[in-house]
Parts: structure tokens; sequence; C-alpha cells
């Protein structure tokens, strides 16, 4: 009753849409660049793992996994603790500007990052943070942690407060109900925020780019740069793509139910 | 549920506050400080006052060109994805199936695109409309379209437009379904009874009950495809001349490219301010959908 006419030839035809691009650049990244420029084949013909093997052997191109891993996780632990206890704040208690400094989250979420290129630059160059994972993932914060809040929040909303006030009558002290209560209640809530942060810092180029230049390159950037050079090497750019997938891949089992809540930060 | 009142819970959130702060603030006074004032190297300042505004907000200057040129593509652009996505994202979301074990596979691949880095995003349209190597340059070609989206704009934009739509459809179509499955299935039923059409069912059930999704759903993309920057730019750099330089391209060259700072910085604010205005209805939106959800559970 609720479905529509020719629904599995809308869907076929869309999903077929959706991955035609992504198993191209698969594809592509299993050819020698000989075969990539001089042959239009669907498939690898002399299927090769040589573009792979440049990846994980040059460390000007591992290295930028290494350095966008590891700026993204400071980011997403950072992001994920700060944001719990301030997410159960907006969920319980009244206080003053409390609507204000929801909003005001919500603003830094939606900022361009465009915006804060020049000024983060000019910041983190002044605190000596240039070029380090800190300062990528302390920028990425701006965006990250209004989301973890505004995710968390919709979470611990959903735990009635006679729990909280049931544990204070038991005896238990604020951080121990926190730890020990709230927090496996909502773990499906920290599961998706984790995720999220993880996305978005994942996703991002800008900042990273600007942020960083030798020591603290993420793949992303210098991804950019073999883009812009002359001579190009589709091979090893298309398997450097589609190893950044590769995170996502993983994990998208786990979260393919809460995506369309993550995305909307939590108010779906 | 009622919130006390409790003062005390700044301390909660003092540590996001600070750090947001840090991160928010202080670039925000560094661009309102720089786009007052006028710099002739040296590091020596001297105050402009609001001239870089009306520079910016007047068509006849170069800047004021260039800033509303790419406002306006911008604009063009969002209204375009919207129109394409919204649709599309309520019609794949229909044909998804409820229950079974269909159900997750779908959701997975409909999440893919949504999961790639959006540099990569743009590696793969660039791979794939390149008429030598790339599948859809080439079929194009050989079906006989002079398909080139390096040196034709229309070609440049049609190729953007359809790599947003890739990228994004799916949010939009994911949020729908979240939408359709809260509707009960007695719905349906008494539907059925009362010998209601297809169509029918979609404009009095669906619809209705997809309005605040679809509302989240549109004001997330307008944002999002407002601030574009990475896709674009790896795909066609802002080209052919300037077609596809969109604010933030034009930005970011300003800044970084030029270190124009007072420029930049007066296009940043104006920039944000628009950010800020339709944050705030997306705020009005979700809290208002918020307590309507509230008193549904109540009275339920």
């Amino acid at each position: 009753m609720d479905s529509i006419p020719g629904r599995r030839l809308i869907l076929a035809a869309f999903m077929i849409f959706l991955l035609l691009p992504i198993y191209w650049l698969i594809n592509m990244s299993f050819k020698g660049n000989v075969e990539i420029t001089s042959t239009m084949s669907l498939w690898p013909e002399q299927p090769t793992l040589a573009n792979y093997r440049v990846i994980f052997t040059d460390a000007s191109w591992y290295s930028g996994y290494l350095n966008s891993l590891s700026y993204v996780l400071i980011n997403m632990i950072l992001s994920v603790a700060l944001a719990l206890p301030a997410a159960y704040a907006f969920s319980r208690y009244r206080f003053m500007g409390d609507k204000h400094l929801f909003f005001w989250l919500l603003s830094n979420r939606m900022a361009p990052a465009a915006v804060f290129a020049l000024p983060f630059f000019n910041l983190y160059s002044a605190i000596g943070l240039f070029d380090t994972p800190w300062a990528v993932a302390l920028a990425h914060c701006l965006f990250n942690i209004p989301l973890a809040v505004w995710i968390l929040e919709g979470f611990i909303s959903g735990v009635p407060r006679e729990i909280d006030e049931t544990a204070f009558l038991d005896g238990y002290s604020f951080p121990r109900f926190f730890v020990k209560i709230l927090m496996p209640l909502i773990a499906s809530g920290i599961g998706v925020a984790a995720f999220f942060c993880f996305m978005f810092s994942w996703v991002e180029l800008l900042l990273a780019r600007t942020l960083t230049s030798v020591d603290a390159k993420p793949i992303a950037a210098i991804m950019t740069r073999t883009v812009s050079a002359a001579g190009m090497d589709w091979g090893v750019l298309a398997a450097a793509g589609v190893l950044t997938l590769v995170p996502g891949a993983i994990v998208i089992w786990f979260v393919r139910n809460y995506i369309a809540r993550g995305f909307a930060l939590g108010r779906v | 549920m009622e919130k006390i009142a409790n003062q005390k819970a700044w301390f909660l959130v003092l540590p996001v506050f600070a750090v947001v702060a840090f991160s928010a603030v202080i670039p925000l006074m560094t661009v309102v400080n720089y786009s007052v004032q006028d710099t002739f190297g040296n590091n020596k300042f001297f105050w402009n006052g609001v001239g870089w505004y009306q520079e910016l907000l007047s068509p006849s200057t170069e800047l004021g060109g260039r800033f509303l040129a790419s406002l306006w593509r911008n604009l063009i652009f969002s209204a375009v994805v919207l129109a394409i996505e919204i649709p599309l994202g309520i019609v794949v979301a229909l044909a998804m199936p409820r229950q079974g074990r269909g159900v997750a596979f779908s959701l997975v691949v409909l999440a893919l695109p949504l999961l790639i880095p959006w540099n990569v995003v743009g590696t793969i349209w660039q791979i794939f409309g390149r008429s030598d190597i790339g599948l859809l340059g080439y079929v194009l070609n050989r079906l006989g379209f002079d398909y080139n989206y390096v040196a034709y704009p229309i070609d440049a934009w049609a190729t953007i437009i359809v790599m947003d739509v890739w990228h994004w459809s799916s949010l939009v179509a994911l949020l729908c379904y979240a939408g359709l499955k809260s509707i009960p299935e007695a719905f349906y039923q008494a539907a059925s009874i009362d010998g209601a059409s297809r169509w029918a069912v979609f404009t009095a059930i669906q619809l209705p009950k997809m309005q605040r999704v679809l509302l989240i759903a549109g004001l997330l993309r307008f944002m999002d495809s407002f601030m574009i920057y990475t896709e674009p730019f790896v795909v066609t750099g802002g080209g052919p001349g300037n077609s596809t330089t969109f604010i933030s391209i034009e930005l970011v060259k300003l800044a970084l490219g030029q270190f124009d700072l007072g420029k930049a910085a007066a296009m940043s604010l104006v920039y944000e301010l628009i950010i800020l205005i339709i944050c705030w209805v997306f705020y009005t939106v979700m809290t208002n959908a918020g307590q309507e959800r509230r008193i549904e559970r109540e009275a339920a």
C-alpha cells in the first residue's frame, strides 16, 4: 500500500547511479597507467597492485594517512569528551543564556570553513601549533564540538530523568552516575557522535590543508597536490582515493540506522 | 519534561564554551579587525572604516563585481541542486523497502557517497567525467556530445550539479525515509478502506508526515551547498574562466592566494552574516519541531 509503482526499478537505477563512479575509481586503481590512458575497459585487463604498492612503500604517501588519522582521532576524543557534560546540561537544566549558547554552537557548526581559514592560519602560527596535528584537531573542534553536543543532547533527552533521580537517591555522586549509569545508557549515541566527528574531520580539506605544510600534511592535501602536477599518475591517485573510502566502508554497517539522525544533528 | 533551573550547569558547559570560543571568537575578532583596515605591507595598518564594505556591495567595483557574481552563482547552484535533490530524495525514499533484508542493504548503499571525503568525491568525478579515461566522458563523446568539463562552462556546471546530486541526494532520501517509517500502519489501512488513491495517500498522509524532515533536509542542503568549496575546487578549480567560482572559492583566492586581508575580511563577515540568518531560521524550525514532538508524545 505504501510503496510506489516501479519501485524496484527506481531503487536499482539510483543505486547504479551511486555505485558506478565508485566502481570506476576502484577499477582504475587496479590498472597500470599505460592501460588507463590507452584502452577503455570496464574491468582491469592486466590487474596490478603496483599502485597500492607505491602508496604503502612511499613515505610521502602513507605518512599522509597517518597524519590524517592522528588529527582525526585527537579531534574525535576531544569533541566527544567535552561535549558529553555540556549535552547533559542542555538536556536537563535551564541556566542563564542556555538558548543563546545552544544557537551559537549551531551557528559554528554551519560556519563556512573558508571564513576561518586565514584567521586560523594566523592564530595557530602565533601560538606555535602550525603544521602539527593539534592545530587541525583544534580547528575541526569548531564544527565537531557543536555537532557532538547537538547529537548527544538528542540521545540524553531520550533517557527519562527518573533514572538520574533514582541514581542520586541511591547515593551515586554525579561523576559516578555519569560514567556508570548514563554513559552505558547512551552508548549508541556516543558511538554515533564519535562516528560523525570522525567523519566530518576526515572529509574536511580546506582547513586541514591551510594549517599544515610538511610534517602534518593530510592525505587529502597530498592528493590535490598530485592532481595539479603535470604528467599525472592516475593509477596511484585512484588507489589513494580508494584507500580513503576504507574507514567509511568499515563502519557503515554499524551506523546504518543512525546516518539520517547524525546528519540532522540528532533531530530526526 | 520540564527542565530544572540550575545555574551550576554552566560548569558542565564551560569546557565546550572555552574551546569553541577559542576557535570561533578569536578568529572572528581578527576578521573584524582586518575588515576595517588597509595595509601597504610592512605590517602597517591604516583605518579604512567601512570602505571595504562599500566596495564589496557596489557592483561597479572590481571586488563588488566578483563578490556579487559569485554570490549569484552560488544562489543559482543551491536552487538547482535543491530542486533536483528534494524530489529525487522523496521518490527514492518512497521506493525503499520498509522491511526485510533489503532495508539494511539499501541503507548501506545509499549512505556510501555521504562517507566519502569531499576531495575524493571531486577526484571520483574528475576521473569519471574525463573523455579520455572516464566512463561518463567517454560514453557521452561516443554518443556524439562534445562534452568537456574543462573547456565549456555549461559542461562544468552540469558535472558539478550531477556530482552534488550524486553526493547528497541520499541524505534527503534517508531523512525522508526516517519520516516515512514513523507513519503507523493503521493510517494506510484506514486509507485503503476509504479507497484512497496512491496519490491521495501521498498528499494526505506521507507528505504531511515528512514535512518536518523535509524542512530539515532542505535547510541542511541549502547551507552545505552555499558553503561548497572542496568538490568544485578539485574538479574545475573554479573554471573554466570564473564560471564555477563559488563564494568560498572566491574567498579563499582572495585571502590565501592574494593575501588581500581587508577585502577578504569584509567578504567573510558578509558571508558569515548571510549564513547566520539562515541558521536562525534553521534553529527556530528545529526547536519548534522539538516542542511539537514533545507535545505529541505527552498527548499519546
